[in-house]
């Protein structure tokens, strides 16, 4: 290869990278905006709505006060940990976009084949969002650690106890998707989905689907299990020594694992970028996987207006006690459907590598 | 009979859907908000506020000094000196109202047997420093003066109940 070649090459995926995290970024800015609507909403309140039309400049003067506002290192914290806690944070939050498939496409007729839209479509995309997924806790812990605050301590040993806790359960819960679609490839588990929404997981695999999605909240510490940043008690948790643009980088890290949760939710348990009947088809795969991914950040907020902070032995006793038995008994349950002569021809219509 | 009920309300989550529901219909319900410097709620005639000193119709103030309010004020926010005039009566030569002191209680009002300091309806008048906020006799007479009307509506309503 070519210097010129590898030179055309970097440009690509630069504008491969760019093409996600901009869009993931604005987002990130429009969801804090919805939230706070929605929570007013809910509340029966109107939200932020003076600001631009609607409000809807409230996210951009959100962020301009955040870039502009003094970023505060405590004396006694540790300098270059403590600078370097939000990067680690939002760092694999952006990277396991990476192998997300956001639709399939021929770019209107020029290629002849349909390419799968994202940036690396690994055989073990599935994998990778796991394992990336988790690294976020590295840079929770370590600004827990290095801010040399009781609360922040306090709130990252939380954080890490809440994360490795759902891991394992989520974990299995992906399992389950696993033995239906035969792959790990993201976009070939979208594809096992195609035909129609009796096609999706979400009918075999609806308490999974539960299970990943109430442990998603918990990986992304969303309400009610937003223990490790509990202002009753620790004022803002493992971030409470941050400010400025620090501060903003770790909201930024929370909402776009919050996405990514929604992505992998849609891509997993409702059929991704297929529509839910074959009929609609002819409205872009890219937009149904969006709409789905909307839906679910809704639901995200949802429950945060709507639910109590769970206590944290509640926690503890959810993920382990009841969540783990549950995806380790649907395992077996779609294990043994398999390969028991007529439960199998049920189980076989959701697997297509049969 | 009761377990069974128990382990299927759940496993079905009847009870988080039931609160999503909740919240769900709230969020299509009227919005209460008051949108505060365009609309304002109605605020009740025995509001207590901003202070004013009020004078009678031919101009002569009615404050005859005998300092109750100053003896009353559980903040100690009133400071009122007072002199002889010409004619033999009684008047203050000063009277001022620390507004960071006072708690807005009206115990002033209900103590003044001439009803010269009452408070107003008036809420905003927000300052940037304290001292914007320490009110002089002159003040709190301008004050009286731009509230006339508003301040004998409301000693009228409410004459009745007195």
């Amino acid at each position: 290869m070519s210097i010129l070649e590898i030179a055309q090459q970097a440009g690509i995926w630069a504008l491969e990278i760019l093409a996600i995290t901009v869009p993931v970024a604005l987002s990130v800015a429009y969801i804090t905006y919805m939230e706070r609507r929605i929570i007013g909403w809910m509340q029966i309140r109107k939200g932020c709505n003076r600001v631009g039309w609607a409000g809807l400049l409230q996210p951009i003067a959100d962020g301009l006060k955040l870039f502009l506002k003094e970023s505060i290192i405590p004396s006694t914290a540790n300098k270059w940990m403590f600078v370097a806690a939000p990067v680690i944070a939002l760092v694999p939050a952006l990277a396991a976009y990476a192998v997300i498939p956001f639709g399939e496409t021929t770019l209107f007729g020029i290629w002849e084949r349909k390419h799968v839209m994202a940036i690396a479509n690994l055989n073990i995309g599935i994998l990778y969002v796991m394992a990336v997924g988790s690294l976020a806790i590295y840079g929770i812990l370590l600004a827990g650690w290095a801010s040399n605050s009781k609360y922040a301590l306090i709130g990252a040993v939380r954080a890490s106890c809440q994360m490795i806790s759902y891991e394992v359960s989520m974990g299995f819960a992906i399992v389950c998707v696993l033995m239906l679609a035969g792959s790990m490839n993201l976009s070939a588990i979208v594809n096992a989905q195609a035909g129609g929404f009796w096609h999706w997981y979400i009918i075999p695999l609806f308490p999974m689907f539960l299970v990943y999605f109430i442990s998603g909240c918990a990986e992304t510490n969303r309400s009610p299990f937003d223990l490790p940043e509990g202002e009753a008690e620790l004022v803002a948790g493992f971030f409470v020594e941050y400010s400025g643009m620090w501060f903003a980088t770790f909201s930024l890290a929370e909402y776009a694992a919050m996405i990514l949760i929604s992505l992998m939710t849609s891509i997993m348990f409702l059929g991704g970028w297929h529509a839910p009947i074959p009929a609609l088809d002819f409205i872009p795969g890219t937009v149904w996987l969006l709409g789905k991914t909307a839906f679910f950040i809704f639901v995200f907020i949802w429950f945060r207006a709507t639910f109590p902070r769970y206590r944290y032995d509640q926690l503890m006793r959810l993920g382990w006690k009841v969540f783990l038995p549950w995806t380790l008994i649907w395992i077996a349950v779609i294990g043994v459907a398999t390969y028991t002569p007529l439960l199998s021809d049920i189980v076989g219509f959701w697997q297509p590598w049969r | 009979m009761n377990f069974v009920q128990r382990h299927i309300k759940t496993w079905l989550l009847t009870e988080l859907v039931r609160g999503l529901m909740l919240t769900g219909k709230y969020l299509f319900k009227k919005k209460i908000t008051v949108e505060y410097p365009e609309e304002k709620t109605p605020l009740s005639p025995r509001f207590r506020g901003l202070h004013a000193l009020r004078r009678y119709d031919d101009g002569e103030e009615r404050c005859i000094a005998c300092k109750l309010c100053e003896a009353v004020c559980p903040a100690l926010a009133i400071l009122i000196e007072s002199e002889e005039r010409d004619d033999g009566s009684r008047r203050t030569t000063r009277y001022d109202i620390d507004l960071t002191k006072c708690i807005f209680c009206g115990f002033c009002q209900e103590a003044c047997p001439v009803d010269a300091i009452v408070e107003t309806q008036e809420f905003e008048y927000a300052s940037e420093s304290r001292k914007q906020l320490y009110y002089t006799k002159a003040m709190l007479l301008d004050v009286g003066e731009r509230y006339k009307a508003q301040i004998s509506a409301n000693i009228a309503s409410e004459a009745r109940y007195r």
